[in-house]
């Protein structure tokens, strides 16, 4: 279930809660690189965990690289693939 | 002249135990089944322990998932990832633990010429860390 209705809403408010970012999720650009804002790899277990949850989807295995969570444009990306959103 | 060189590559990652322990306590088994093999999630149980956030050894699974990426940083993989549970912890009788790879991680480790890993962990009660070394038979060069 989408936390406030929008996708993007929805994947910030997830790396706000899960990414350990070291800056402000407000402040990321939509291609602003995440693990260079300080997201390790455990965080991003986490933020799949918790995006499998909010979109009610399970990524599959040919979508667990590095870089579909590098970035709020990529995560989009991903979660448009797995819903059709 | 023939040439012998051994080809090494070295991985090494820390993991913070607290982080681990969060991710038990939303997650629960959906989060150690995603990432850890039945035999790595045996070998992190407290005896004796109830509750999914009680039962484990914390700083034990944070090493495993230590391990799991120091095997990443040497397998390379440029698009998709191993899945984490192809990348296995074995604990041995002896108590010292070896790499067991299948699947995706197996056959990169093949592409890429790695025939063997070695695996050495360490953890406190905030911090766990592993350090992961492959290493290629000697490839016969030049003429002969």
């Amino acid at each position: 279930m989408m936390v406030d209705g929008t996708v993007d809403g929805t994947i910030r408010e997830v790396l706000g809660d899960h990414g350990r970012l070291a800056v402000p999720v407000e402040t990321l650009a939509d291609d602003t690189d995440l693990f260079g804002a300080g997201m390790t790899s455990h965080a991003s277990v986490n933020v799949m965990l918790a995006l499998e949850d909010a979109f009610d989807f399970e990524f599959s295995e040919k979508m667990l690289k590095k870089s579909t969570f590098e970035s709020i444009g990529s995560i989009r990306a991903a979660v448009t693939e797995m819903t059709g959103a | 002249m023939t040439a012998v060189r051994t080809e090494l590559r070295v991985g090494l990652d820390l993991v913070d135990v607290a982080d681990v322990a969060a991710s038990v306590a939303q997650f629960g088994d959906r989060y150690l089944q995603r990432i850890y093999t039945d035999h790595e999630i045996g070998c992190s149980r407290r005896p004796g322990r109830v509750g999914t956030g009680g039962a484990y050894a914390m700083e034990s699974l944070a090493a495993r998932f230590a391990a799991k990426e120091a095997v990443l940083k040497v397998l390379r993989p440029v698009g998709a990832r191993p899945a984490w549970r192809s990348i296995e912890l074995h604990r041995m009788t002896e108590g010292w633990c070896e790499i067991r790879l299948s699947g995706t991680a197996a056959a990169l480790a093949e592409a890429a010429g790695i025939d063997g890993l070695s695996v050495s962990l360490s953890h406190e009660a905030n911090l766990a860390a592993a350090v992961v070394v492959g290493w290629s038979t000697p490839r016969v060069g030049g003429e002969g």
